[in-house]
């Protein structure tokens, strides 16, 4: 997600070390790098001011640690400072008190909000919690039809509303009967609105005067620019959110606007949204991204994600051979499975450590289709060739090819991509598991 | 302001949505704006030179106006060389020559499309990220080919998000256009091949393809456009004759990256900037078309489908400094 803001800040921070002790003079020049990183980022101009003046005035003050490199002093300030403005601690929703609750979903027009009320959906449902989605859009053409449609997919129950009733009265009657639908959770989905179209806040107002929302949460597009401010603060005004949403982090967007609407509202961020299907939602941990910011990626999450969905043992297994930096096409094999249980490559990607060091990887991208391949050819390998591919030879190459019905480029293809991935996933192994967390201790 | 339309040409929206509110959205712009230009423009007044107070001002502008670090950059140098030349020693001149330059980067020639042959159907496919306002869009555009008197027919191969067949459908209702469509989960190849194939035996004037949004960093869903692409071309040489690309005026740096993405991967021809109704500026637009040539065609002024403008960059430059 924020892989460039990684890398601009990577190198800053590698020119800063080996200098001795930080002076006025190369703070001032590794703040300007850090400005034009944030700003590139996407966060606001104002914010970035800010940010760095407060950086500015702990970096040359009575904070500094003999213990730590320049380089060092710097990113754990930075980190600090980034960590405290996207919240410190990891915020869920808060569903305590009287069922069913009301969960709220605000935001401009395309932001998300369909798709994040049926991600919520399958998220409560999850929990043992019985959802009711209702379609409060009667603007957008097929909005309600949206809805409807993504609620047979889950399974759970829509209120059939149609564009002829006014939204608040839809939320209102929708409330009255959630009991008898059985749900303990109504999921309002509301029209993307302009936050300066006052006439459609009124709206919003309106059925929040009428549902009394447990949870107000804005939906935000990721790729916000500067302007993220002022929506977040108009919607903030007008209805006093609980939290927030980040859609579509999956792509490439450096993602500064979580810090400008964070900053601007000072509601915690609460889950990030990663892609189109409606299990693609996630926690928002503000301390991993803070470090997924500077670069240093986001070990503790990757492990959790892993634990979710790889088979324990296995993940046991490889970590301990990354530890001791082995990898064989064994456990390239695995990986590969794994990944496609994971999610894309580049979800992964993203809470490795250090990833803006390895552009490479990001470029690693087999399909579906090239996974089988992949698999099939490593399935005609012998125990011994998968455990250490040095015995591979041309002859031996040519066999594998045969016998998995592709060629030997593709063989030598394999091959590369392994050998890269290999190094590549021992040098995190290294540098991530090993040196990260010493960095701040 | 022109760029947010005159209240006689928009339709009253059955929710109200219309009335007053372009009034008031004036009222609420011209406010926000007069904020930060109207502190440049006291800064200036009286001034016989450009000092840092003045740049510095000048930068909040252009950033917030989502212009980027490095269209900022390249705009406050030319400023300073400018008045290192001396032919900028007036500040009052300052906005003139900023605004000259945004508009030369804008200022590009459209580029030359093929043209259908006689007789064959004018083909345009309109891609972007998800909820930038394609569809949207697509019903705009149409509803201004309906205005010149054209067939139009709408392809609606969006087959994945739910119910986007039925959005296109709505819209294809409203404005007196015929929608070719399949079901949700159909291959958006197939969709497209029929689609053309009845096109051309219908003899519709224009055609416009709806594609589902998907993220620029997508390697298989970009392939899976290209096809679409290939399809169409495949159907009839050719086409498509127009891509037009959809960024949303308040996505940030971002939208570089989808433009040279989506440029590599299939050659646009054209960008329309949406929602630019709302307070977000879309400067991002400026050092993106410089820099990838691209030509900005239409803006998105709201919801209605009356609300599909000609770019005019004099306008747009404009609205950065109101
Ligand atoms: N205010 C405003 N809203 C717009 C504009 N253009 C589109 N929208 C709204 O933005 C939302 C998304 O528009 P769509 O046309 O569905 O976007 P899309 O790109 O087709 O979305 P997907 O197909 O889901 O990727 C809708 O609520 C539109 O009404 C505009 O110029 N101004
Ligand atoms: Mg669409």
């Amino acid at each position: 997600m924020f892989e460039s803001l990684s890398e601009k800040l990577n190198t800053t921070f590698k020119k800063l070390t080996g200098r001795g002790r930080l002076s006025e003079e190369n703070i001032g020049e590794a703040l300007k790098e850090v400005r034009l990183a944030l700003l590139e980022a996407d966060v606001n101009y104002r914010i970035v001011k800010k940010l760095i003046e407060e950086i500015r005035r702990r970096a040359v003050g009575v904070d500094v640690l003999e213990s730590l490199t320049p380089g060092q002093q710097v990113i754990k300030i930075v980190n600090e400072e980034l960590t405290r403005l996207m919240g410190e601690t990891r915020a869920d929703l808060q569903l305590v008190g009287k069922t069913p609750f009301v969960l709220m979903l605000v935001g401009l027009q395309g932001s998300g909000k369909t798709t994040t009320a049926g991600k919520l959906a399958q998220h409560l449902q999850g929990q043992g919690r019985s959802p009711y989605l209702v379609p409060a859009d009667i603007y957008r053409p097929a909005a309600i039809e949206q809805l409807k449609k993504l609620g047979i997919q889950l399974d759970v129950p829509v209120y059939p509303g149609d564009s002829q009733t006014k939204p608040e009265a839809i939320c209102r009657d929708a409330l009255s009967r959630a009991g008898s639908v059985g749900a303990d959770v109504l999921i309002l989905d509301t029209a993307g609105r302009l936050h300066i179209d006052d006439a459609l806040m009124s709206e919003l107002e309106r059925i929040k005067e009428q549902t009394n929302p447990t949870e107000i949460l804005l939906v935000a597009d990721a790729m916000t620019g500067q302007d993220a401010v002022n929506m977040a603060e108009q919607f903030n005004r007008r209805l006093d959110i609980t939290g927030i949403i980040l859609s579509k982090m999956e792509g490439d967007a450096r993602g500064g606007a979580a810090l400008s609407i964070k900053e601007v509202t000072g509601k915690p961020i609460k889950f990030v949204g990663v892609g189109e299907k409606l299990d693609a939602i996630e926690p928002f941990f503000p301390d991993r991204m803070a470090s997924r910011i500077l670069g240093m990626g986001d070990v503790v999450s990757l492990i959790e994600k892993a634990q979710q969905e790889f088979d324990e043992k296995e993940a046991v297994k490889l970590e301990k051979r990354l530890r001791k930096r082995e990898f064989n096409l064994e456990d390239f094999q695995t990986h590969l499975k794994q990944m496609k249980k994971l999610g894309s490559l580049e979800q992964i990607v993203g809470m490795l450590p250090g990833i803006g060091q390895f552009k490479q990887l990001k470029k690693l991208k087999p399909d579906e289709k090239g996974l089988i391949r992949i698999e099939a050819i490593i399935n005609s390998m012998t125990v011994q060739e998968r455990q250490n591919h040095k015995i591979l030879n041309a002859s031996r190459r040519k066999r594998i090819a045969r016998g998995s019905g592709s060629n030997v480029q593709d063989v030598n293809r394999l091959l590369k991509n392994f050998i890269q991935t290999k190094k590549i996933v021992e040098n995190l192994a290294r540098k991530g598991y090993q040196n990260m967390p010493s960095i701040f201790h | 302001m022109k760029l947010f339309g005159n209240k006689e040409n928009r339709e009253e929206g059955k929710n109200g949505k219309a009335s007053g509110l372009i009034e008031r959205l004036k009222q609420g712009l011209s406010k926000t704006r007069s904020g930060l230009a109207g502190k440049l423009d006291q800064l200036v007044f009286g001034k016989k030179q450009i000092d840092d107070a003045i740049l510095d001002e000048l930068e909040e502008i252009l950033f917030t106006a989502d212009l980027g670090v490095r269209t900022t950059q390249e705009l406050i140098d030319l400023v300073q060389s400018a008045v290192a030349r001396k032919e900028l020693n007036h500040p009052e001149k300052l906005k003139d020559i900023l605004k000259e330059n945004m508009r030369s980067f804008l200022h590009l020639p459209r580029i030359e499309h093929q043209r259908p042959k006689p007789g064959e159907p004018l083909i345009i496919m309109v891609i972007g990220v998800n909820g930038v306002g394609k569809t949207t869009t697509i019903g705009k555009a149409a509803h201004r080919f309906r205005n010149e008197g054209k067939k139009v027919m709408l392809i609606a191969a969006d087959t994945f998000r739910a119910a986007a067949v039925e959005q296109l459908t709505i819209w294809g209702e409203r404005v007196g256009a015929e929608v070719i469509k399949q079901d949700t989960g159909a291959d958006p190849s197939a969709v497209v091949f029929d689609g053309i194939s009845a096109a051309l035996s219908r003899k519709a004037d224009v055609v416009i393809i709806d594609t589902a949004g998907r993220l620029h960093t997508k390697v298989n869903l970009m392939e899976e456009l290209e096809k679409v692409r290939r399809v169409v071309n495949g159907r009839l040489d050719g086409a498509p004759h127009e891509i037009w690309l959809i960024l949303d005026a308040t996505t940030g740096q971002n939208a570089i990256s989808q433009a040279e993405l989506f440029h590599k991967a299939l050659g646009v021809t054209d960008i329309v900037l949406t929602k630019l109704d709302g307070t977000a500026k879309g400067g991002i637009v400026v050092g993106l078309c410089h820099q990838l040539g691209l030509p900005v065609r239409f803006i998105g002024i709201g919801e209605k489908m009356d609300d599909l403008r000609s770019f005019d960059a004099q306008e747009f430059v404009n609205a950065i400094f109101d």
